[in-house]
């Protein structure tokens, strides 16, 4: 016997505890079966892409940290870096490595962050592995505070290098937190993957194929799950990441347990390049004597690193005025979700959250 | 032993209605309490700790902060559906008070025959009220949470009743003082599969830990209660840690000899009361530990993994009860090796749910 139901339409969000922010999703649902969805964004724009024509080069790289928050360290760098390649400024050796150094403690932050809300989406409700997160999120906050003084917005780095040179008790604490992490990281890993409720939930769930990966044009960690062998960090090294010695983890089927099983990984990578960067670290300057009031020859740039979510990049043009003449954000986690709706059509509810919760979107980095 | 053990049917009621009473809410404060202050080492914080001594009066200033609140009824809800549903979640928890002994003999009712049956009827009533709530709030989310409710309900209903007829089946009696009486060992050692099976299926009765798809806040927001506020969001709140205290209490009288215990027997009603807190613990550690099921998966797990060892379960202690006059010690490792063996099976060949569903664009 066939039951006739009919489809109804439910508006997740904007307000919505599992939105990440204030994005909004309409979903059509047969019973608990996403039939449909649509992905809306725009709730949070602040046309930052606008606003960088108003102000000069240098007055931008705060408005940067506020496109993805959590990793707000690595938002910095590939604007510097577009600006750096359009004015041909060198950056001293000392403040590469250092941005290295940082990268990948934002990269570590981030995705513990990322697979905390992931768990929280899956219904770990009451928020116990996000805070054991928190635990080591801190000791990370801690080591930006030491050399910038700000725990969220850092606004670190500087055209030609970086505000200042780290302070003297930044290399003991950093060698500190690199050598008890990865033990930190096997008992999250042993707590959530040996757990046959997240298996349950994440294994074969959400499934984006590697073709339509490719299309889609993803990047981060949401590709490499895909089974994509592709991180700009050693597809077109930027800083001095060549002369770091690291894996690139991916997944096979490219499902919800993928994805987490990816960003795992791609922490202990980062402990690894942490390692090589304090050995390798130079003595030295690290910023270059660049003009305060920067006029950047008539010309394009664009400047992209790997992110925690992907490859963000900044595409700038001058008309050799103090102010860009435009500027363009290609902001991954919005890229990242146009895949979404293949993703959870046919899905249960708690699915589509789930899955949504797995790409680690931040609505700030989708609408600009 | 008397029927009324007061004399006086009328103060006899009067006496127990207001124990009940207090009991409950005294109990649901409690739990609160102990809840969020467990949770705080569970996720390496301190938990509440300002409202007095060791943050004790949490639950108080929630209670006096949830009662100031403006009530809001939506304007397209059914105003007395909506206004009648948080009565109904919470009256179960009365009834089934009623009956249960707090000691040998002394409750409202004290000795009702068919107990246990009784609190199995009663305690289905609740999900009524909360298919009310979900329906007469005109909220989307609230229906979901609703069509979920009673779905588990009425599936975990069953091996939560075949796993209670086990004990009845042994004791070979419904009424609650007699199952306590007919204790050799604890039955929680004695029929370790039915206990975990009653203890599983009440976790999803009362909405917790892994099984709390009605709530399900990263899905549906909050569920049935999503459009209640003020004094009937405090009776909703009531009514869930209010069914915990009801389930932990029959768990405690089913499974772990209820107020018998070593000391004197006047401090029979303080052992009933820390078995009580101790199974309520242990849903605690459940609920802060797991992730949730998700809804195909929690229908898999009641039809397909409870209800088929439920039946074992129950054969096995047939079977034991009809073949030994009396049941000796040793059945308990039997019943062990029974357990272990079933569970070891099923989780080897069950599957957890469905997948992805095909769906015409």
């Amino acid at each position: 016997m066939e039951v006739k139901t009919e489809p109804f339409i439910l508006n997740m969000g904007p307000q919505h505890p599992s939105t990440h922010g204030v994005f909004r999703m309409r979903v059509t649902f047969d019973g608990e079966v996403v039939v449909d969805m649509e992905p809306i964004f725009g709730y949070l724009h602040r046309g930052i892409e606008k606003l960088a024509e108003t102000r000069t080069y240098a007055q931008f790289i705060p408005l940067t940290d506020r496109l993805f928050y959590l990793a707000s360290m690595a938002q910095n760098h590939p604007y510097v870096l577009a600006v750096e390649k359009l004015a041909d400024i060198p950056v001293p050796e000392r403040a590469e490595y250092l941005r290295v150094i940082m990268d990948e403690l934002m990269r570590i932050s981030s995705h513990l962050m990322a697979v905390g809300f992931f768990t929280n989406d899956l219904g770990c409700s009451v928020f116990t592995p996000l805070l054991y997160m928190y635990r080591e999120r801190e000791k990370i906050l801690d080591l930006f505070e030491m050399v910038c003084g700000q725990r969220l917005t850092y606004n670190y780095m500087r055209v030609g290098g970086l505000s200042q040179d780290v302070p003297q008790e930044f290399m003991p604490a950093l060698k500190r937190f690199v050598a008890e992490m990865p033990g930190f990281i096997d008992e999250y890993d042993q707590l959530l993957a040996e757990n046959e409720i997240l298996l349950a939930r994440t294994k074969g769930v959400g499934i984006l194929p590697r073709e339509l990966a490719i299309n889609a044009s993803a990047s981060g960690p949401v590709l490499r799950a895909s089974g994509v062998k592709w991180d700009i960090r050693k597809a077109d090294p930027y800083s001095v990441y060549d002369r770091f010695d690291f894996d690139i983890p991916t997944g096979e089927v490219g499902d919800n347990y993928d994805r987490y099983r990816v960003r795992i990984e791609e922490m202990r990578q980062s402990l690894r390049i942490l390692n090589q960067a304090i050995e390798q670290l130079p003595e030295g300057e690290v910023r270059a004597k660049v003009p305060h009031l920067l006029r950047p020859p008539a010309g394009e740039a664009y400047g992209r690193i790997e992110t925690p979510q992907g490859e963000l990049g900044f595409y700038l043009v001058s008309d050799n005025s103090i102010a860009p003449y435009r500027l363009h954000v290609r902001a991954p986690s919005l890229i990242n979700l146009t895949a979404l709706r293949d993703m959870v059509v046919g899905w249960k509810l708690a699915d589509a959250i789930a899955t949504f919760g797995s790409i680690d979107i931040c609505v700030a980095e989708v609408d600009r | 032993m008397e029927l009324w053990p007061l004399d006086n049917y009328w103060a006899h009621f009067g006496l127990f209605a207001v124990i009940i009473i207090v009991f409950v809410l005294m109990g649901v404060m409690a739990y609160i309490y102990v809840e969020r202050r467990a949770f705080g080492p569970f996720q390496l914080r301190w938990g509440p700790n300002r409202a007095g001594p060791f943050g004790i009066l949490q639950p108080v200033a929630d209670a006096i902060k949830v009662l100031l609140k403006e009530d809001i009824v939506p304007n397209k809800a059914d105003k007395w559906v909506h206004w009648l549903a948080p009565v109904v979640v919470f009256l179960p928890i009365l009834m089934i008070l009623a009956v249960v002994p707090f000691h040998e003999g002394h409750g409202l009712v004290p000795d009702l025959n068919v107990g246990i049956l009784y609190v199995v009827a009663i305690s289905a009533l609740g999900v009524v009220g909360i298919f009310m709530a979900g329906w007469a709030s005109n909220n989307k989310y609230s229906l979901i949470s609703a069509m979920r409710a009673i779905a588990a309900m009425i599936s975990y209903e069953i091996p939560l009743v075949l796993s209670i007829i086990g004990v009845v089946l042994i004791t070979g009696s419904l009424s609650m003082n007699d199952i306590v009486a007919g204790h050799t060992i604890p039955f929680f050692l004695l029929t370790p599969l039915g206990f975990l099976i009653f203890l599983l299926s009440a976790m999803s009765e009362i909405n917790r830990g892994p099984f709390d798809l009605m709530e399900a806040d990263s899905e549906i927001v909050a569920g049935f209660h999503i459009e209640y506020s003020g004094m009937k969001f405090a009776m909703f709140y009531l009514a869930e840690y209010g069914h915990a205290l009801v389930m932990s209490a029959i768990a405690a009288i089913l499974f772990f000899r209820g107020w018998e215990g070593p000391g004197s027997e006047y401090i029979g009603v303080l052992w009933f009361l820390v078995k009580t807190l101790f199974i309520f613990v242990v849903l605690i550690w459940m609920r802060v530990t797991f992730p949730r099921l998700r809804i195909d998966q929690l229908m898999a797990f009641a039809w397909k993994f409870l209800f088929p060892l439920a039946l074992i379960n129950l054969l096995v202690v047939g079977a034991e009860v009809v073949a030994l006059e009396e049941i000796p010690w040793w059945v308990l490792f039997v019943n062990f090796a029974v357990a272990f063996v079933l569970i070891l099976l099923w989780s080897k060949f069950f599957k957890l749910g469905g997948g992805r569903v095909e769906v015409k664009v």
